[in-house]
């Protein structure tokens, strides 16, 4: 007697609990895939188009959409939960549809000179404090910036050094050498820029600074006088001037016995480079470049064709709709993998 | 701006921030899109412009005039846009006698146009024809995807992808279980694609989840897929490249069981088993002289040592 009470309870407490799930679950062919992270879920099963095309289209996708959401959410509450601020929150994990990045990752940069030099010699960066002790003031200030703890630019006194000459003007002095200084940071800053980007820098003497002196602007007029087609070799002189004999690189060779390894690696880098199968072209970036500046030039063209049958008023004249695509683009060479060129649209 | 980020210096803090968050980076940011409208509109592609830019408010940015521009074509004017305003989603929208209300949703990769999608607009019902309370702005919402098709075709793969993308919201670590209230439901048959969006109102049942009822706001659109560019399938692999960085480090020798219990391994040099030191059984020495007695008589070893 006791037995079948106690299986009698068991069945009723699963049907009960049937009962209770009976309101939440759904019935599919195939389970529903599931990216709880982007609060994703994908339905494989197939849809019956008899059904559709009659004129309760809508309930039928909305009866779909229910038994959906129903799935996602019973998998949604599943996830761990925790209790932040009397909210219930469910943690989400990490999304597993992958979708494309934005930009490429960044790239790591090449050291600065300061940086390779410092590498070198193992220096380390020491972390400074923010204020620094004045004692003329006998309070704490700034280490540089506004009302800064040493103000150089503040003295009303510049003793005169016994070797410099009386008439000059030493507060100028210390002006124009503070803008020298700046001028050099700003020059070694756009250097390390160009080393990085590996951009080729005028060489000396052909950037205009305010006073060349006699041996840069002779260079300045022996660059320019062998920058034509014929290298200078038909170019007359001008009166009173010589034409230069030792002009041209200096070749530096190595010694001839020195270096074992060195010269080692070389031949065996020059063996593995003419070994190598790969082209020193890359046909896809040479065609992909040439692509962009065809691309440009047409778009060029069709912007100007438009233009000429006098669209009145519409032309997209203010910002947002003003194509200035030469500013942006105008120095940029494709970086990032060489991609294959886009095909064509064939349908139209 | 951004190429000569070094050569021009940002003179304040603000301007620095702003370049950083413009700069390729790990993590990324979320996704902007930018909802451009063609030469020419009709009523229902500048409403349907609108609706999707509050389904993704504030994520998108609408611009109001009209611009000349054949994505198929020439896609040069578009990735000058999304230059300017650091958007890799699009959509733009224009009607022409051959191609009637027609949508073309599309992602960047670099500033240069990954994959795009043309869709005609064959119904729709905007948002202000329904006359019922909406979900607030900004809530994230739950994606389902229906049909078959988004699994077999190549192009409704890829669909799926570029819809995911453009309709999810930003990237959260968790999510308040009271605040899934919105839904959108796309639905692939027979080469269109019906996209529908509900309120979600979480109903009690006898146990811990609720019962789902829905109810219809927001657009919906019968969508008809007619072109589509898809990008290369190396240039969508480097796209998804990740940095090492970002990869979560395995931890090497460490696994669960099925119960939960954490177990290590631990690898051993070869041990000399000669040389190995057990227990020491003074019982068992061999002693010198004693050999007829060990081999009659072997002594019990002693356990208690």
């Amino acid at each position: 007697m006791a037995s079948c009470s106690i299986e009698d309870v068991l069945a009723k407490a699963e049907k009960d609990e049937a009962e209770k799930l009976k309101s939440i679950t759904v019935q599919k062919d195939l389970d529903l895939e599931f990216d709880p992270g982007h609060l994703l879920a994908f339905d494989k099963n197939r849809i019956d188009t008899r059904e559709f095309k009659g004129n309760n289209r809508e309930d039928l996708l909305r009866s779909l959409a229910r038994e959906n959401t129903q799935l996602l959410i019973n998998e949604l509450w599943k996830l761990p939960t925790e209790r932040v601020k009397d909210v219930i929150v469910a943690k989400l994990p990490e999304p597993t549809t992958p979708l494309p990045r934005e930009k490429p990752p960044p790239k790591p940069k090449p050291p600065t000179k300061w940086e390779q030099f410092a590498k070198l010699k193992g220096i380390q960066k020491k972390k400074k404090t923010n204020l620094v002790w004045d004692e003329v003031h006998k309070e704490w200030k700034r280490r540089w910036g506004y009302k800064r703890a040493k103000d150089d630019t503040k003295e009303w006194l510049i003793e005169v050094p016994e070797n410099a000459d009386p008439k000059e003007d030493q507060f100028a002095k210390k002006n124009m050498a503070k803008k020298e200084r700046v001028a050099k940071n700003e020059f070694n800053r756009l250097k390390n820029i160009a080393r990085a980007q590996k951009i080729k820098v005028p060489g000396m003497g052909l950037a205009p600074t305010s006073r060349q002196s006699k041996s840069e602007l002779a260079q300045a007029a022996s660059v320019a006088k062998i920058s034509n087609a014929s290298v200078g070799k038909f170019q007359e002189n001008l009166p009173k001037e010589k034409t230069p004999r030792n002009t041209g690189k200096r070749r530096k060779f190595q010694p001839v016995i020195g270096d074992f390894s060195g010269e080692r690696q070389k031949q065996l880098d020059l063996l593995k480079l003419m070994g190598s199968k790969k082209p020193r072209l890359d046909i896809t970036k040479a065609v992909n470049k040439q692509m962009r500046e065809e691309d440009m030039d047409s778009s060029e063209k069709k912007k100007k064709g438009p233009g000429k049958k006098g669209r009145k008023g519409n032309m997209s004249g203010k910002g947002k709709g003003n194509f200035k695509g030469r500013a942006g683009g105008k120095g940029k060479v494709p970086k990032g993998k060489g991609r294959k060129p886009p095909t064509k649209q064939g349908k139209r | 701006m951004t190429h000569s980020d070094g050569i021009v210096r940002p003179k304040t803090k603000r301007s620095k921030r702003f370049l950083e968050s413009r700069a390729p980076k790990l993590i990324e940011n979320f996704k902007n899109g930018m909802i451009i409208k063609g030469g020419n509109t009709s009523e229902t592609v500048t409403q349907a412009l609108k609706d999707v830019y509050a389904l993704k408010k504030p994520g998108a940015v609408l611009y109001k005039k009209k611009n000349i521009v054949r994505p198929f074509e020439d896609s040069t004017a578009l990735e000058f846009f999304s230059k300017k305003s650091d958007c890799s989603l699009f959509l733009f929208g224009s009607h022409n006698k051959k191609r009637p209300h027609n949508l073309i949703f599309g992602r960047m990769f670099d500033f240069h146009v990954l994959d795009m999608f043309e869709l005609g607009i064959e119904k729709f019902v905007s948002l202000k024809d329904v006359k019922k309370d909406k979900c607030p702005e900004g809530t994230k919402p739950m994606l389902v995807f229906a049909g078959e098709l988004f699994d077999t075709d190549n192009e409704h793969k890829r669909l799926r992808n570029v819809l995911t993308d453009f309709f999810c919201g930003p990237r959260v670590s968790a999510v308040r279980l009271a605040g899934l209230e919105h839904v959108l439901h796309f639905t692939a048959l027979d080469d269109k694609i019906y996209m529908r969006s509900y309120k979600v109102l979480l109903k009690k049942s006898g146990c811990r989840t609720p019962r789902i009822e829905l109810e219809e706001i927001g657009p919906s659109f019968d969508f008809v897929m007619r072109r589509s560019h898809m990008a290369s399938d190396d240039l969508f692999r480097s796209a998804h490249r990740r940095p090492k960085g970002v990869k979560p480090k395995k931890k090497k020798n460490i696994s669960h069981d099925a119960f939960g219990t954490r177990l290590g391994r631990i690898h051993m040099q070869k041990q000399n088993l000669d040389k190995l030191q057990t227990r020491k059984m003074k019982g068992l020495k061999k002693r010198k002289g004693e050999i007829t007695a060990d081999a009659t008589s072997p002594k019990l070893p002693r356990t208690d040592e």
